[in-house]
């Protein structure tokens, strides 16, 4: 099995550098498209690759992670075919995969059985968008027992103290969301970001991934200079992934927004 | 026979109020926030203002004179004289049925008593915007009249099917001011619309207030909407007193999120003798798939910020429910109901479009009442009950809201001459 999450980081900041995590919805257009945007991610400089499980009601999503979502389920995507593309794909990945869930498939599957699911699958680290401080102890210590790093996220709301205590319970890194909304594309990234960064920089040594919005080569090297240890980029991929176009072409403008992507983090 | 009450068994513990919900927003293993970060900060705003304002007199004498003089406050508790008749047995005994006419409300349903004590809290918390989601379209209309009588702008969210079939209270909604934001996600209903009205309060929390329609979603959700509802049952306990100085035997009401069912069960949860009983929709039968009877089909999942009962596939992915009512047409249920039906303080039952449809009839035929389609699942359910009922029970039914709104959809099911 390949490095955890946090064994990434370390590498990175041994040479300081910034990580360049892409996000991707699996099934959408399908399976082995997504396979195929794995390696081409891979290949071109990604150090952590998240991959959303399709979920019917993505209430962190906006409208295109959401309808990635909505087509990989019509196209009736399963948990277990998601755990089979991982299980072929990631021993031939130098980036760590995160999976990115929403509650309701784990609770179904039972957490326990979830986790040695995806650990068997090869994954690293895990990513609960609507599953809250509050309500974590149900999974961090068995994940930690079974080896999965789970990521915490700190939003432009949270207060002070609630920061400190979610960056405390975080294992990889620290999730932070650099907009007041959902996921999708955002024209800037508000000056907020970097005071925000600075604020969780205070409490914690742990790694600072920031997502949600970013979308061009220009905010990622803006968001290292503010001190981003990662940076998260999901609807502009999973965008170009989408049906309309030819998939070659797609994977092709995945790999080469990669590209420039990791060119602006060097 | 059932006559006998579940809830004789159940210990006081467990009905406690100090535990539905306890500090962390569960009732039992139900309930809780399973929302985005984002909107943990805005949930615990809300639940400190309810708690600092709900006591406070300046704060219940607008709210107490607001649902008097605005809303139509009390209403009344009526005797149905010949739909108990209809249900009587040979020998002229039989139950005694009651109608608490929650559909005089201003409105048309139980809906704005919710809607109503939540706009002033927002007021108070110096929020500039409302959103809500709507299936039929009456918390919608409830929640588009606070917003115009306090002049505070208002988006609805509403799935595209249900605005076709609630076509009426669309119109509502518009001349009142308010935005209607069509939603065509999913099947275009109320489980979609809810998730888009989320989304939209996880982006505009700092400004926005969400007036959540029901006694489902995170917590505080579940507690707040359930006591501002809670006046249905108050106001019932009192005129069962007044009018035979006893409690009601039986309490009945149909089931989608919710809250029309806690509002009247709140007040006599703890009172053993009361029995309550839960109509969801089965619309075209349990076994065809095309229902929304989350509690007696569902399985225990999270979906819109709470765990509950859902309705999912063996994946856990949410299933799109069918009813011929807009407002029961929902995969969810509130986390409270699904408590009471784990302690078995309460039991649910499931009628199916066909057979709410009669009842709509029925009770048109029988009382000059039309009820909502919601409503009259409700009613259909006396059809299996007073056959198994002894002696001369009292029933009080929700009659949660009136059936205007419903009127061309049915007239279009039954094939009327519109």
């Amino acid at each position: 099995m390949g490095k955890s999450v946090s064994a990434q980081f370390q590498t990175l900041q041994d040479r300081q550098g910034c990580a360049l995590i892409p996000f991707i919805t699996a099934g959408d257009p399908d399976l082995s498209t997504t396979a195929e945007a794995l390696r081409a991610l891979d290949r071109a400089g990604a150090d952590l690759i998240e991959l959303g499980v399709p979920y019917s009601d993505p209430l962190a999503d906006g409208p295109v992670i959401q309808a990635a979502a909505t087509r990989a389920l019509e196209r009736g995507v399963t948990l277990d075919a998601v755990l089979a593309l991982i299980t072929e794909i990631a021993p031939e990945l130098s980036a760590p995969i995160v999976l990115f869930t929403y509650y309701n498939p784990i609770l179904n599957r039972g957490i326990e059985q979830f986790l040695h699911d995806i650990h068997r699958a090869g994954v690293r680290g895990l990513v609960v968008p609507d599953l809250p401080l509050e309500e974590m102890d149900v999974l961090l210590k068995p994940a930690a027992e079974i080896g999965i790093e789970v990521t915490l996220l700190v939003a432009p709301t949270t207060p002070k103290e609630r920061i400190v205590a979610i960056a405390q319970q975080c294992q990889g890194f620290i999730y932070l969301v650099s907009v007041t909304g959902v996921t999708g594309m955002r024209q800037q990234i508000g000056n907020r970001v970097q005071d925000l960064l600075q604020e969780l920089r205070s409490v914690t040594d742990k790694p600072i991934g920031v997502g949600f919005g970013v979308s061009s080569p220009e905010q990622a090297t803006q968001l290292k200079t503010w001190g981003a240890d990662g940076v998260i980029v999901g609807s502009a991929f999973v965008k170009r992934l989408a049906p309309g176009g030819d998939t070659v072409g797609g994977i092709a403008e995945v790999e080469n927004f990669c590209q420039q992507l990791r060119t602006a983090l060097n | 026979m059932t006559v006998t009450p579940l809830s004789s068994s159940v210990s006081p513990q467990l009905t406690a109020v100090e535990v539905r919900p306890d500090k962390l927003g569960r009732f039992g293993r139900f309930g809780g926030k399973y929302v985005p970060e984002t909107l943990m900060p805005a949930l615990t705003e809300l639940e400190e203002a309810f708690y600092t304002y709900r006591n406070e007199a300046e704060f219940q004498a607008e709210l107490n004179g607001l649902l008097k003089d605005y809303v139509g406050r009390a209403n009344p508790l009526y005797f149905a004289e010949r739909l108990t008749d209809y249900y009587a047995r040979p020998d002229g005994s039989g139950p005694q049925i009651y109608l608490k006419r929650e559909d005089l409300n201003h409105t048309g349903a139980h809906k704005i008593n919710n809607a109503l004590g939540q706009v002033l809290l927002a007021k108070r918390m110096g929020k500039k915007r409302i959103i809500a989601e709507t299936g039929a379209g009456q918390h919608g209309v409830a929640t588009a009249t606070v917003c115009a009588r306090f002049g505070i702008d208002c988006v609805i969210y509403m799935g595209v099917h249900d605005m076709e079939r609630q076509a009426l209270n669309v119109f509502r909604m518009r001349l009142m001011g308010a935005t209607v934001q069509p939603v065509s996600a999913g099947t275009g209903t109320l489980k979609d619309a809810t998730s888009e009205a989320i989304r939209d309060w996880v982006t505009n929390v700092e400004n926005t207030h969400y007036i959540l329609g029901s006694v489902a979603g995170p917590h505080p959700y579940p507690m707040i909407v359930r006591e501002f509802h809670a006046i249905i049952g108050q106001e019932t306990r009192a005129q069962c007193q007044e009018k035979w100085g006893g409690l009601p035997d039986i309490l009945l009401a149909c089931v989608g999120g919710g809250s029309n069912a806690m509002g009247l069960f709140h007040e006599f949860i703890n009172e053993p003798s009361v029995r309550m009983i839960g109509i969801e929709a089965s619309g075209e039968g349990i076994s065809t798939g095309k229902h929304a009877a989350t509690l007696t089909a569902g399985r225990v999942g999270v979906l819109h910020g709470a765990m509950s009962f859902l309705l999912q596939d063996s994946d856990g992915q949410v299933i799109e429910p069918h009813s011929i009512s807009a407002g029961l047409d929902y995969p969810g249920v509130g986390p409270e109901h699904s408590y009471l039906k784990e302690i078995g303080r309460a039991d649910y039952y499931g009628v199916t479009d066909q057979e709410a449809l009669d009842a709509f009839q029925l009770l048109s035929q029988r009382e000059g009442i039309i009820p909502a389609l919601e409503t009259a699942h409700a009613f259909a359910y006396l059809e299996k009950l007073c056959p198994q009922l002894e002696a001369n029970p009292r029933i009080v039914i929700n009659c949660s809201g009136r059936g205007d709104k419903d009127v061309q959809t049915v007239a279009k099911v039954l094939k009327f001459d519109a």
